[in-house]
């Protein structure tokens, strides 16, 4: 039993997530932000073709490399590291706080309170006839699986094969898979969370969904 | 300014009215409303009767043009999706076949610059190809011409310009941008768009003095609107006198031309639309005619008169000698060769059926089988291998060779490239990523020394030299820069060279001169080029080291050069030529919807961007995003726009291979 509401209350006493940002290679550094606070974004654009705010840039061999920010946040820490000095790869240059999302909350506690079912294989999936049936009468959360259930059929160039089901029995609490587009191995398909639990979850879920303020 | 405004004015009369008020009939071909593949090109069969004496004739036209409706979104403005340009072309061909006139109304702010096939430019391009060598009379009517757009269907041999239209090469508001380097956030300022838009003189009075219109029909104070019958009428009267001045003059009877001295001042006498294949002929060649003489004023020539009697007495002497050897000697030995060739083949069939017949007393003779065997092993091999030579090249050293620096491949994150020494890189792997592929971007120079053989080329038309016909501010300061910077008086660069022995005339255009923009100068270059190429019976290259499209400075006169040098890539071709086209770098916009869009033989550098807009104008005019690949060559080849990628480091080899397997011995020339 996953107490799902002391996760959440334990994120909400550091809602962000620290990233520390280190040389990528060994070179010279020219920090292009310098102060403590600084507001900084990741990379944006729908394909994330537009990079972050620079950070700075590390000169190697006459080659300036730009450092940019992976995620949005704020500059909380400079490490030891002086401007224009020689560092060596991995030597951590400074610390950027990234304030979580509602979405990534969600994401959190759901990895922690459900069990994910994991794609065997790279490939195109759907759910068998009857549960896709049942899905679309009464709603996901009206189907049931347990270990060795036959769920899913995996369709790879046109040939197709049903997939049991491994793990705790439960509900089917959520699904990632789109099946008209192709899932990578290991990429999630479905999460199965035990039936005393949809309701707490739900709760907890609701309350992120109503309540939570992102920060930027 | 107020031009725009006025033939932007959602009241202004659009193609329905004109169809509706300046035809008898007409019957909209593959559209009602929005229910068309593209709603802003509109294809009608329209019929205009005539009463001459007691007789009645109906005289069928094909009116193809766009339509922008009164606020309806889905005409989009008039702005031409690629498959609406394909469609006029489809029924232009039917027009050609039913062999009945083409009236055109032009009534667009530029084409739509996607990239899905058939592709903005390279649709573009074959419709301009395809006009160029129409064989009916097309009049034209421009009441907002912009840029690419209106050359789609543009390309006429009469062309009537309303009177409150514009055309230009580009809309004004985007002229500001590029001017004012604005980014798509930050909007042109209102007086730069109305200083841009008077120095691009794009009036129906500034393009009828430039010659690149050739009469005005007057339109009320305000611009005409849905019920200006009056302007019906008149230009009903203009098109119809278009129409029949076009037909007398290449009528061959001589009788014609003396009614047509009558039928200009008298418009009660009928004249029939239809072409005899004679007239086809000179009717295409005096639209030649007539865009070869435009725009020659707008660049300068700086060659003394002692080189022009020079060049003139050697392109005579070319066209003398070319017309004995290929024409007139080998139009003989080919056929004395093809006589030949048919009374082989005779002897060989015969011999078959005689060698069949004892086939079994053969076989019995090892000796016999063996010498059969070699006999067809030396027929089937190649020649041309034996006689090929290797020249040794001199070093050209790329001066970013000359750096002590690396350089990081930009695909370094998804290819984990190491970082690449720029001696190396430039000096020895000819610009590419030893580890990816990807090509960074070399200089020209570093062409003309690895491709061609050393000591081979010889430039000509150098003295031709860019201008600035429009007076644009601070235009004459941007080329005296370039000129001094590159040593070249234009973007383009003409001249032949070898390729392992084989004779080519190649045009080149300089990314660096002005973005490799093409205006009167250049465009002029490329059709001597073109020319210089059919008289000596050469393969002609067109190699593009980057064009950012048409220099807008020079407002028509630049857009002009895009129907121009397609007439005489066409004139090339027709003669039996051999026409490439190589893209590197960045190749965008006019020229590549024109003249170098309609080769059938386009092939890219590896790297390479192609396209018809570049992402910021796609942004600004369209509303979408695209993705960062979107113009890279590879697309461009899965869509069908090029014919293949080469690799830099292969280009002499793919280059000469193509020319071998396009070509052959009687290569250039049918
Ligand atoms: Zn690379």
């Amino acid at each position: 039993m996953i107490d799902t509401i002391s996760i959440l209350n334990e994120i909400k006493q550091a809602p962000y997530k620290e990233i520390t940002i280190s040389a990528p290679h060994s070179g010279r550094i020219e920090f292009a932000v310098d102060q403590i606070g600084t507001r900084v974004k990741g990379a944006s654009g729908t394909w994330f073709e537009r990079p972050g705010t620079l950070l700075a840039r590390l000169v190697r061999e006459g080659n300036p490399k730009p450092v940019y920010a992976p995620e949005n946040g704020e500059v909380v820490k400079f490490h030891d590291v002086n401007d224009r000095e020689f560092v060596q790869a991995g030597t951590p240059l400074m610390t950027i706080r990234h304030f979580l999302t509602k979405q990534e909350v969600m994401d959190i506690i759901l990895k922690k309170a459900l069990h994910l079912f994991n794609a065997p294989e790279k490939g195109r999936y759907y759910f068998v006839a009857e549960i896709d049936a049942k899905i679309k009468s009464q709603g996901l959360r009206s189907v049931s699986v347990k270990e060795g259930d036959e769920v899913l059929i995996l369709s790879r160039m046109k040939r197709e094969t049903t997939i049991p089901y491994h793990g705790p029995q439960g509900i089917i609490y959520t699904s990632y898979f789109n099946s008209n587009e192709s899932v990578e191995m290991g990429a999630p398909l479905f999460g199965v969370c035990p039936e005393d639990q949809v309701k707490d979850i739900k709760a907890v879920i609701d309350k992120i969904q109503s309540g939570w303020e992102e920060q930027e | 300014m107020d031009k725009v405004r006025i033939v932007r004015h959602p009241q202004r009369v659009c193609l329905k009215d004109i169809l509706e008020n300046v035809y008898d009939n007409y019957t909209e071909i593959g559209g009602q409303g929005e229910y068309s593949i593209d709603p802003s090109m509109i294809i009608a069969r329209a019929y205009i009767t005539r009463n001459v004496g007691k007789k009645t004739y109906k005289q069928p036209v094909m009116v193809i043009g766009q339509e922008k409706g009164h606020g309806e979104e889905f005409r989009n403005g008039g702005s031409v999706k690629p498959w609406g340009n394909a469609k006029a072309l489809e029924y232009m061909k039917v027009a050609e076949t039913e062999n009945i006139p083409i009236h055109s109304y032009i009534f667009t702010p530029g084409s739509y610059p996607v990239e899905d096939y058939p592709g903005a430019a390279q649709q573009i391009a074959r419709n301009i190809y395809a006009m160029a060598g129409i064989k009916v009379p097309v009049v034209a009517v421009i009441s907002e011409g912009g840029s690419g757009g209106a050359e789609a269907i543009g390309l006429a041999d009469t062309r009537i310009m309303l009177s409150h239209g514009y055309y230009s090469v580009i809309s004004p508001e985007g002229a500001a941008a590029i001017e004012g380097r604005s980014s798509a956030s930050r909007k042109a300022s209102g007086k730069l768009v109305e200083n841009c838009a008077r120095q691009l003189k794009i009036t129906a009075r500034d393009n009828l003095e430039m010659g690149y219109v050739d009469r005005i029909v007057q339109e009320p104070p305000l611009g005409a609107r849905p019920d200006h019958f009056e302007f019906y009428r008149k230009l009903r009267q203009e098109v119809i006198l278009a129409t029949d001045e076009i037909i007398l003059s290449i009528r061959g009877v001589k009788l014609f031309r003396a009614i047509a001295l009558r039928k200009l001042n008298n418009p009660k006498i009928y004249v029939r639309w239809s072409l005899s294949t004679k007239s086809k002929e000179r009717l295409v060649w005096r639209r030649y005619q007539k865009y070869r003489g435009l725009s020659r004023w707008a660049f300068e020539d700086s060659s003394t008169g002692f080189q022009r009697f020079k060049n003139f007495a050697l392109e005579t002497g070319w066209s003398i000698y070319s017309f004995l050897r290929y024409e007139f000697f080998g139009r003989h030995q080919r056929a004395i060769t093809h006589l030949a060739e048919d009374v082989q083949g005779e002897v060989h069939a015969l011999m078959d059926r005689v060698t069949h017949r004892f086939s079994s007393l053969f076989k019995k003779l090892p000796g016999v089988k063996k010498d059969r065997e070699d006999v067809c092993q030396l027929t089937t091999l190649s020649t041309w291998e034996a006689g090929m030579s290797w020249n040794e090249h001199c070093r050209y050293v790329s001066p970013q060779a000359n750096q002590d620096k690396t350089l990081t491949c930009p695909n370094s994150r998804k290819s984990n490239c190491l970082d690449l020494w720029a001696p190396d890189l430039f000096g020895d792997f000819a610009g590419v990523c030893s580890h990816c592929g990807h090509h960074f971007p070399m200089e020209y120079e570093w062409y003309l020394f690895n491709i061609f053989d050393s000591r081979s080329i010889r430039e000509f038309n150098a003295p031709i030299e860019a201008s600035n016909p429009l007076e644009f501010d601070g235009l004459t300061h941007k080329l005296d820069k370039a000129k001094k910077q590159t040593g070249h008086k234009s973007a383009c660069m003409t001249f032949e060279a070898k390729i392992k022995g084989i004779q080519v005339v190649v045009a080149m255009l300089l990314a660096r001169f002005r973005g490799g923009s093409v205006g009167a100068a250049e465009g002029e270059k490329f059709i001597r080029a073109a020319e210089q190429a059919r008289r000596k019976h050469m393969p002609f290259l067109a190699y593009v080291h980057g064009t950012a499209g048409i220099r807008i400075q020079e407002g028509t006169n630049g857009l002009l050069q895009m129907p121009r040098c397609t007439l005489s890539v066409r004139r090339y071709l027709e003669s039996g030529g051999l026409y490439l086209v190589v893209y590197d770098t960045n190749s965008y916009a006019g020229p590549l919807a024109s003249f170098l869009g309609c080769s059938p033989y386009q092939f890219a550098i590896r790297s390479a961007n192609i396209g018809f807009a570049g992402p910021g104008v796609i942004r600004e005019t369209t509303g979408l995003d695209i993705p960062p690949n979107y113009h890279k060559s590879f697309q461009a080849l899965s869509r069908g726009h090029i014919q293949g990628i080469w690799d830099r480091r292969e280009i002499r080899n793919n280059l000469h291979h193509a020319l071998m397997t396009m070509g052959g011995e009687f290569l250039y020339y049918r």
